[in-house]
């Protein structure tokens, strides 16, 4: 049971912080909470899915089938995040020229809650699908331990959903002038430490051949499977030996993610000094 | 934007098999335990193991030294390709039974 409670909990925490994240990033866009509800339901759908074909997909390509799919729905995670963070930044200047044609405000706010739905839905899918493989694997045993072991997984559903909570309404205690400041920050650097991840993974394909090699190591502070390391992986790409292509695609993302900012904030930027 | 993955993916992902040194190495997982639980590898070659799930129900071959996470279903078999190691000890367990399933890669 305890066993059970543990991994629920772990893997409902890491898409519970990312929803966290996602609903504060989106405060006051009206059809948000319909937007991550379809997230959640068709991550949990895809979760399913997935689980149901994890055999036939790990035996794509030469039996990399598993890592690219992981790479490439966490690659579309990082665009759209990217997306989500241009969009904001643009936000304020859209808004003065919109004025003029009523409605259509609305409907790109519905564009940028779409990317948030996938994002939403691809951290789902992910962290779902093992936890409908490990429940799947403890049904199919039965016996009398099955009932401890659901009643675990509940409570590690609760007591993931519970911090997720704790994520949200933390990052609402923000100021609403810096809100949005902040949540883009996290959102840079969660869209960065997916891009990390989807670079072990390609490495794992075979893909990546290049830069393997350990930068640095601090296991001896933090370990990658401690509460606390798998917290910091989830929401800033902690990594307790990362590469050196871990390093570069953390690095980059970053980059292009605060240079696209930059850029379509740019002419506002002017107009506001002239 | 979505040229800027594009690019990324081309640029950053030239395609290069790598050649592994030896046959790969034959793992079984039954009763949620690994045999043989210590897999000696040579250092600074990939690897590559093949993971034979025997037991009815999945399980995540897992390791953060490894840098691998790899969900094996029930009566499956998993490809885990081993980067070149350092010599060590790199600990990894089965997540989904860690209070059986563990086992350690020895570089050397």
């Amino acid at each position: 049971m305890i066993s059970a409670l543990i991994i629920v909990f772990r893997e409902v925490i890491e898409a519970g912080l990312i929803v966290g994240i996602v609903l504060a990033a989106t405060t006051g866009v009206p059809g948000r909470a319909r937007a991550v509800t379809i997230g959640v339901v068709a991550g949990i759908l895809g979760a399913c899915l997935v689980a149901g074909f994890a055999g036939e997909l790990a035996n794509l390509f030469q039996g990399s089938g598993q890592e690219f799919f992981n790479a490439t729905i966490l690659l579309l995670a990082v665009a759209m995040l990217t997306w989500h963070n241009v969009w904001m930044a643009s936000h304020g200047r859209e808004m003065a020229r919109e004025l003029k044609a009523a409605g259509h405000q609305v409907r790109t706010g519905e564009r940028t809650l779409a990317a948030l739905s996938i994002v939403v839905g691809v951290a789902v899918l992910r962290e779902g699908s093992e936890v409908v493989l490990f429940l799947y694997g403890i049904a199919a045993q039965g016996g009398t331990s099955a009932t401890g072991m659901v009643a675990g997984g509940g409570l590690g559903l609760v007591g993931g959903a519970a911090v997720s909570a704790l994520m949200y309404f933390g990052l609402l205690k923000v100021p609403a002038g810096k809100l949005f400041q902040v949540t883009s920050g996290l959102i840079t650097l969660l869209a960065a430490g997916m891009a990390a991840q989807a670079v072990i993974f390609l490495q794992n394909g075979g893909l990546l051949e290049f830069f393997t090699d350990t930068v640095w190591d601090t296991s001896w502070l933090i370990r990658d499977d401690s509460i606390t390391g798998k917290l910091l992986h989830t929401l800033i790409g902690y990594s307790q030996a990362p590469n050196g292509a871990q390093l570069l695609a953390y690095g980059a993302t970053v980059l292009m993610i605060l240079v696209l900012m930059r850029l379509v904030n740019a002419p506002a930027a002017g107009a506001r000094h002239a | 934007m979505k040229r800027l993955v594009l690019a990324f993916t081309l640029i950053v992902v030239p395609i290069v098999a790598p050649a592994f040194a030896d046959a790969p190495i034959e793992v079984h997982l039954k009763n949620h335990k690994f045999s043989p639980s210590v897999i000696k590898v040579k250092a600074n070659k990939p690897s590559m193991i093949i993971l034979y799930n025997d037991d009815e129900g999945a399980d995540e071959f897992d390791s953060s030294s490894l840098k691998i996470e790899r969900v094996v279903p029930g009566r499956a078999k998993a490809n885990i390709r081993v980067r070149a190691l350092a010599p060590g000890k790199y600990p990894f367990m089965g997540e989904f039974h860690a209070a059986t399933a563990q086992g350690v890669v020895i570089a050397e």
